[in-house]
């Protein structure tokens, strides 16, 4: 039987994570993973990060997968693909199915369980209509196998997957004909909420789907309005024609292989499945030299997951004897602090379940926001990041608390102010002198700031606004401006667009609007009225 | 249906193209994409009919996981269409309960 430093069950965010970080200290890594790929879902991630560049902010998953792998692969790891394990037991040794090659033990002296989650689905009539899949399932089709999983798409769940997903479909050219959520709140960012609300998106909150139509595939869903008991309220139907829905009610972790392992399990306060009992830290579980790291642990994102890894990884290097322990103690700090930044704000899984009603700051949260999806006019002007100034300015609608600042070091002049706490309110400094470079608006992973020249002559007011669909216009060419709720204001002319490797796919657009539209013109759209 | 160009992504690279034969009909591909996503992009929604009911079954998580994809490939059935890869040649059959025949056929 081989045997192994370090056996990693799973090559996703954490599973790559803790491998890289345990073979850069010396030790022998085999990493284990059912799929064809490695990379876990990071490949599917097409969108910018959030975080600090340390969490490697406003970087698309997908680069993030490649540099982690890279990474992994330089340091000597072995990958195994295809290669589901079906057994973990106490003495740390796995069973591994090998396709042909047949079934394959491997001993580890010490084991990662990195296996991840699985989405969560809700049944109602229809559900199991072909048409209907889980948001990651969408993503898998048109991110990695480039297909569309079809036309009219209805999103089942108002969570950071449904609206990034969501935001997804529309840049693969599906129309998304609404997203539902049984809640009364936009449960994921508000900044992701936007992006698709000013794309002419509308939101059904207290809503959920009543039933699919279609005799053997979707081609219609029927959704209510929910009371406060969740129940249908009669008479609030309303059908979509569609051809698809996702659901995205959330994840819960797999930790089948940590259950078999004998690892202690409990029940957390919020629900949704036992957990294993792990260190805070390091994961390790209540089988010593067995951890478990990223979602496996408990539900958060990929960034965490990748802090989570390193440190589960540094562990086994100090518990092997690769790394001293003053060493491991510096390690830790370090990925302590970076995870703990991460575990600040609104949407920390502390607060999961908790209702703002202001931010740290003091702002009242938009009501508009949480209900429609978009800051009404007068909401946007509350926060710190927008003002009225003269010549170009940032206009940042960032309103809450979340962990990032790509904002405040991509500008060169100063302009903007997130502080040492990355989950502040970014804040224009009205003395600093934007030069309209744009760097800003590109590095905004929630596309929510806009460069806005409120008297760009002739009675015209400029807005400069990140563009990621195709394909792009040309300048001169004449369209709509659309508010926040994705209305149409007025025939607008694009008179810039913007292409640089800096900004990574995300384009600046910029077109004219009348003066007195320059608060609320927030999106250019092809066509006429 | 099949993604041509991206925003974020450009334009895809495939395999070389792949003809298969879906439940008779010669349908095209390219080779080492997932068996579901050729069929996706001929507008095959429905891989498997269930034992039982006679309900339909299309992709539903497209990760190997859920087996609802699963059809009778070169003559194998259970296959989960999701994760394994297109070959020249292949043959797809749509899946009845656990086998390649529909209950009419069977009854036969």
């Amino acid at each position: 039987m081989t045997r192994y430093d370090l056996i990693v069950i799973g090559a996703g965010p954490a599973g790559l994570s803790a491998a890289a970080e345990a073979a850069s200290h010396g030790l022998r890594v085999a990493v284990f993973d059912e799929n064809a790929r490695p990379g876990g879902q990071l490949f599917k991630q097409i969108h910018k990060f959030f975080g600090s560049k340390e969490h490697k902010a406003k970087i698309r998953g997908y680069d993030i997968g490649a540099e982690l792998l890279g990474e992994a692969e330089s340091l000597g790891v072995k990958v195994f693909l295809n290669a589901p394990v079906v057994g973990l037991y106490a003495g740390k040794e796995v069973a591994v199915n090998l396709g042909d090659e047949g079934m394959a033990r491997f001993k580890g002296d010490t084991v990662v369980v990195a296996t991840g989650a699985s989405e969560n689905m809700v049944t109602f009539d229809g559900w199991t209509l072909p048409g209907v899949m889980g948001a990651g399932a969408a993503q898998t089709m048109m991110n990695i196998n480039r297909v569309r999983p079809g036309d009219r798409v209805l999103m089942l769940g108002s969570g950071n997957v449904g609206l990034v997903v969501g935001f997804q479909l529309l840049q693969a050219g599906c129309e998304l004909v609404a997203v539902v959520d049984a809640a009364p709140r936009v449960g994921g960012y508000g900044v992701h909420a936007s992006k698709l609300a000013r794309c002419g998106v509308p939101f059904y909150l207290s809503h959920t789907i009543i039933r699919a139509e279609g005799g053997d595939r979707v081609t219609g869903v029927v959704v209510g309005r929910t009371d406060s008991r969740w129940n249908i309220v009669p008479g609030t139907e309303k059908r979509f024609d569609a051809d698809t829905i996702c659901i995205a009610v959330g994840l819960s972790p797999s930790t089948r292989l940590a259950q078999m392992a004998g690892c202690e399990m409990y029940d957390p306060a919020q629900g949704g499945g036992k957990l294993p009992v792990c260190d805070e830290l390091t994961g390790e579980t209540s089988i010593p030299g067995i951890y478990c790291s990223g979602d496996v642990s408990g539900i958060e994102e990929a960034s965490s997951a990748m802090i989570e890894g390193r440190m589960s990884g540094a562990a086994v290097a100090h518990r092997l004897g690769y790394m001293d322990g003053r060493e491991f103690e510096r390690r830790l700090e370090g990925l302590e602090r970076s995870l703990a930044s991460l575990r600040e704000g609104m949407f920390a899984p502390k607060n999961r379940g908790k209702t703002f009603e202001k931010t740290d700051e003091g702002f009242d949260i938009a009501a508009g926001l949480l209900g429609n999806g978009y800051l009404s006019d007068t909401e946007a002007l509350r926060y710190p990041g927008v003002k009225s100034l003269p010549g170009i300015h940032p206009v940042i609608e960032c309103t809450q608390n979340i962990p990032c600042n790509p904002c405040q070091d991509a500008c060169p002049k100063g302009c903007i102010a997130v502080g040492a706490n990355i989950v502040s309110l970014p804040v224009v400094n009205e003395s600093a002198k934007c030069i309209g470079c744009g760097q800003c608006v590109a590095s905004c992973s929630g596309q929510a700031v806009f460069l806005v020249n409120e008297d760009a002559g002739g009675g015209w007011a400029t807005i400069t606004a990140p563009y990621e669909f195709i394909p792009l216009p040309g300048k001169g060419e004449s369209g709509r401006a659309l508010d926040r709720a994705g209305n149409t204001i007025c025939e607008s002319e694009v008179v810039d667009v913007r292409v640089s490797p800096a900004f990574d796919h995300t384009c600046l657009l910029t077109f004219r609007v009348p003066k007195s539209e320059c608060g609320r013109a927030r999106f250019w759209k092809r066509g006429e009225r | 249906m099949r993604l041509a160009d991206h925003p974020i992504l450009g334009k895809p690279v495939h395999g070389k193209p792949v003809t298969f034969d879906f439940d008779g009909r010669q349908l095209s591909g390219f080779e080492g994409e997932p068996i579901a996503a050729a069929l996706r992009a001929a507008s095959v929604a429905i891989h498997r009919y269930t034992k039982k009911y006679h309900s339909p079954r299309g992709i539903f998580c497209a990760i190997g996981r859920c087996t609802d994809c699963v059809m009778v490939v070169n003559g194998r059935p259970n296959v989960r269409t999701c994760v394994t890869p297109l070959e020249d040649g292949m043959t797809v059959r749509t899946q009845y309960g656990a086998g390649a025949r529909s209950g009419e056929e069977e009854a036969k």
